[in-house]
């Protein structure tokens, strides 16, 4: 169902002709060198999104931009930059949709207290049947 | 059975249905909101980043971001002679440069022939074209598609953003745009 | 004509299921008993009128009928036979008209078949299915009609999305939804138990055999459509926990949950209020799924053209069967008690670990998907993907997986560690040492880490209730938990070995090169156009050898090109070995590099994914399990049936 994304996209962009299906940036559709860095570029691409397609991940799509960003990515990362501050200057730019690794802030912090949340809840549940030896579970 | 052994407190019994209640209010506020797919950069309100890029076009200038600071709002729009909006909107951004309104051109992932063809068949707006092969600047800025056209005032902070293409109503709105960025 | 007929057919199935709510209430009174005879036939006849004006559908979809709508915006006369049919549920409006297809006709089927229940509870449950049927029907009829009309008929159809057109997914929707909708006769008879107040282990061993069946076709739906994802997709991913990947995961992740609540009800009477909870929360996942997906309202990626008027009539059909189900609940649940008592260490106790557990990431799961809506709301974007899904599911998961080893060891009521303890040494020794190996092998994340070690101990622990019985004698339903845990251990250690050890290569070469990947040599030998039957293509013929004297084999991968709609598509080629699979994707040819002309070299995407079709082997074999148990509980149930005839079975009943 992800391609179906890329058709949406190409519809806002309009058709796509030859020289446009396939990014020309020089990192779009070529590895790091070296296998590690490119292991760091390649976890760092698989958690940004096609701002394109926006149902994938960069690392996934064929959409021009993101080959753009695929190259932005590993040029960065093999000049040696910490894949979160490619990020962060992603997330300057696109705000923080671009990325689906989603920061901890005033907005998203409910995301991190979910777990605790419903380890709580299991816990008021289940308390009164396993603090007297027997009971019920719900 | 006695009294509280074998039942779930009340609040638990109820809490799948708050929870549900939750839930619709959320998707229906979602429903009812418009859609907005668009995903608009986060620079608006700031500085234009440093950019310079390469002269799109044998004999014309290319784009230095440093261009825009003159103290006189430009737009800087973002297009490709592949990109069939940027037909639609040509006409509009060919009203735009007659009023005045200076239009650098940034052109993304194109080549020589391709935007030769495409100016000479939808016309030449622009000051300078700069040419974006690799999509760079693109990012730079946070535009996410083509076209799009960024209003910058004198010192060089962009002001607005419009995403897609320039229909014949929104042309009033830039201008209005424009006349703001020169206070 | 036969869209007329289908049409008219499906006309007549609401009517009847109007009649079936109906009669089904009513006979629930005192006065009303005859009409609640007449129920059943209805239910019966109501299924088989949803499945002729299916079959009406597909029809039309097999002859091209472009003078149908449908027809026209989603077939093509140019396609193949298998897709046109397939091409009839894939779309908004014949996806629905199957869902009301195999509702009406699981209602039928429970109908004509389950006689283990009391008549009254029957009846509610009976006249709660077509409660939901009704709703489903109006939004076929009033709001997405798949047999209307066009005129003048176009000459030619629009085609059916290239991706679609792909065996694989075919089959993929029919036997998800047979999955989604078949929890409705779960979500039913949970409905039909809170009217009539009968919660016990009757109600459970009933419901049990549906819920199994359709969480064995929801298991399958969802291995098939991963597996469809990553080799139709081009870029290896099997999981993207994409909202639509999500709405299918919640009602298996709910199902799977009801599952082991029921095994606890039917064999010790406890967990009542809490197995009817999840009878109506596993349907109310497949419904919130479907609300999700169809509404377009979360940025997602799927083939449903978006409609707020549908988005708006699916939520009104949501607020009336999940808010009255659940109101019903609240309301009966109060009365309902939990049963049986049991130890902290028990089986039931580990039944319930698992409960707690599933539940919880599928509220993880939820609440993430829902997400980036509740940011919308403050005005917000943000996204939430794999890095927040992976972790944070993983902090349930593995304390599950952990249960899972230990609880099919346990006893009913009361059990204690040192009494399976000697058991688990070999398993716990095993997980040890594949972590000690995985820590010398170095650059392994956490979560493949955690996930290699478990899946080695959970493998042997998965089939040690087998140990010391008698293989021949042992019961199907055992046989079945053994295979279905089996197959997570292989599915987990796929998934992580999937994400430890693949090997990526992207190239651009010429004709003649040989690229290393892992383990392989691959030699690019020619690219050659070739034609199907609505598209052209360019396909690579990749010569390969695996170490340096394996045997030399081809792969062809293709990058098609379709015409109805235009699009091009990567077919990606699979090579399977025992110990993992190669995967090849054609590009195009490659861009210029620095200004010079495009010079004959073509891009290449390959990888070696070490043991990844484990991932839907263990799908698989968690289907199996599943089909497993239900041939031995409903051999078992018919056994019991014609072993000790009607009386006894009464007596049964009611003396449980």
């Amino acid at each position: 169902m992800k391609r179906i994304a890329i058709l949406a996209g190409l519809l806002f962009a309009g058709p796509i002709l030859a020289q446009e299906e396939q990014s020309s940036a020089p990192y779009a559709y070529r590895q790091i060198d070296d296998p590690a860095k490119e292991a760091e570029a390649q976890s760092l691409m698989e958690s940004l999104r096609c701002l394109q397609c926006q149902g994938q991940s960069i690392a996934d799509s064929d959409a021009p931009i993101a080959g753009s960003m695929r190259s932005l990515v590993r040029e960065r990362i093999a000049a040696g930059e910490e894949p979160e501050a490619i990020r962060a200057w992603l997330i300057e730019r696109y705000g923080d949709y671009v990325s689906y690794a989603p920061q901890l802030t005033a907005l998203t912090w409910p995301l991190f207290a979910a777990p605790a949340v419903l380890l709580l809840i299991a816990f008021l549940l289940l308390r009164r049947r396993f603090g007297s030896g027997s009971g019920e579970a719900r | 059975m006695s009294e509280d052994r074998g039942k779930a407190p009340r609040w638990a019994i109820w809490l799948p249905l708050a929870l549900f209640a939750g839930f619709l209010a959320l998707v229906m506020a979602g429903l009812f909101r418009p859609a907005d797919r668009n995903v608009s950069s986060a620079l608006v309100g700031k500085a234009m980043p440093r950019f310079d890029l390469p002269a799109a076009l044998p004999g014309r200038p290319g784009l230095d971001s440093r261009a825009l600071a003159t103290g006189k709002p430009h737009l800087v729009n973002i297009f490709a002679s592949w990109c069939v909006p940027c037909r639609v909107e040509a006409p509009q951004l060919g009203e735009l440069a007659r009023a005045g309104v200076p239009i650098q051109g940034i052109s993304v992932r194109d080549t020589t022939e391709n935007l030769q063809a495409f100016l000479a068949e939808h016309g030449d707006p622009f000051q300078r074209i700069g040419a974006d092969d690799d999509g760079k600047v693109q990012l730079a800025l946070g535009s996410s598609g083509v076209p799009e056209t960024y209003v910058v005032d004198g010192k060089g902070t962009i002001v607005y953003q419009h995403i897609g293409e320039i229909r014949p109503e929104h042309v009033g709105f830039l201008l209005e745009k424009l006349k703001d960025a020169e206070q | 004509m036969i869209a007329e007929l289908g049409l008219a057919a499906l006309w007549m199935a609401a009517a009847l299921a109007a009649l079936q709510l109906l009669f089904g209430s009513l006979g629930l009174t005192a006065r009303g008993q005859v009409l609640g005879q007449a129920v059943r036939p209805v239910a019966i006849v109501q299924g088989l009128l949803a499945l002729l004006a299916f079959l009406c559908l597909v029809y039309v979809f097999a002859v091209t009928d472009l003078s149908v709508r449908l027809v026209a915006l989603n077939s093509h006369s140019m396609k193949p036979l298998v897709f046109k049919i397939a091409g009839s549920w894939g779309n908004h409006e014949g996806s629905m008209l199957l869902w009301v297809t195999v509702m009406g006709m699981a209602g039928g089927f429970v109908a004509l078949v389950e006689r283990r229940l009391p008549e009254r509870t029957m009846l509610a449950t009976l006249a709660g299915q077509a409660f939901v049927s009704l709703g489903f029907y109006a939004f076929l009829l009033l709001a997405s009609n798949p047999f209307e009309r066009l005129s003048p008929a176009p000459v030619e159809g629009n085609g059916l999305n290239p991706l679609l057109q792909d065996l694989g997914l075919a089959f993929h929707p029919p036997t998800l939804y047979l999955g989604y909708v078949g929890l409705s006769i779960a979500f039913s008879f949970a409905i039909g138990a809170l009217v009539t107040r009968e919660v016990g282990p009757p109600f459970a061993r009933a419901m049990r055999p549906w819920v199994l069946a359709a969480w064995i076709f929801l298991t399958v739906g969802i291995a098939a459509g991963s597996y469809w994802a990553y080799y139709e997709l081009g870029w290896g991913g099997w999981w993207f926990w994409d909202p639509v990947e999500n709405a299918s995961l919640m009602p298996w992740l709910a199902a799977t949950a009801l599952l082991h609540s029921c095994s606890v009800l039917a064999a010790r009477n406890a967990l009542r209020a809490w197995t009817v909870m999840l009878g109506v929360v596993a349907f109310s996942m497949s419904m919130i799924g479907t609300f999700l997906v169809r509404s377009g309202i979360l940025t997602s990626v799927h083939a449903f053209a978006v409609d707020p008027e549908r988005g708006t009539f699916i939520l009104a059909l949501l607020a009336i069967y999940i808010g009255g189900a659940l109101t019903l609940f609240g309301l009966r649940a109060s009365t309902v008690s939990e049963g049986e008592r049991f130890a902290p260490i028990s089986r039931e106790s580990a039944l319930v670990f698992n409960n707690v557990m599933l539940s919880a990431i599928l509220g993880i799961v939820l609440f993430g998907t829902l997400y980036p809506l509740v940011a919308e709301s403050m005005g917000a974007k943000v996204s939430v993907g794999p890095p927040y899904f992976n972790p944070m599911s993983a902090i349930f998961a593995v304390p599950m997986l952990v249960v899972l080893a230990v609880g099919p060891l346990l006893r009913w009521r009361r059990d204690t560690f040192a009494r399976v303890g000697k058991g688990l040494v070999i398993p716990a020794m095993l997980v040890v040492t594949g972590a000690i190996a995985l820590v010398v092998i170095g650059g392994v994340s956490l979560l493949p880490f955690l996930g290699l070690a478990l899946a080695l101990g959970l493998a042997w622990a998965s089939v040690l209730p087998l140990k010391g019985r008698n293989l021949r004698r042992t019961p199907l339903p055992i046989w079945g938990m053994v295979v279905a845990h089996f197959g997570i251990a292989v599915s987990l250690f796929g998934m992580s070995s999937e994400s430890a050890f693949s090997v990526e290569k992207l190239v651009a070469v010429r004709i003649g090169d040989i690229v290393e990947v892992g383990p392989w040599g691959v030699k690019l030998d020619t690219v050659e156009p070739v034609a199907g039957p609505n598209w052209t293509a360019l396909e690579a013929r990749l010569l390969v050898r695996y170490g340096t004297n394996g045997k030399v084999t081809r792969m062809l991968p293709q990058s098609r090109s379709f015409w109805a709609p235009p699009q091009q598509t990567s077919e990606s080629a699979l090579l399977t070995r025992w110990n993992g699979q190669l995967y090849a994707v054609l590009g195009g040819e490659a861009p210029r590099a620095n200004g010079t002309d495009a010079d004959g070299r073509w891009q290449l995407r390959l990888w070696w994914k070490p043991f990844a079709p484990l991932i839907w082997l263990g799908g698989l074999l968690v289907a199996l399990g599943g089909l497993l148990a239900l041939v031995g509980h409903v051999a078992s149930d018919l056994r019991r049936i014609v072993a000790r005839g009607k009386i006894a079975y009464r007596r049964e009943r009611q003396g449980r």
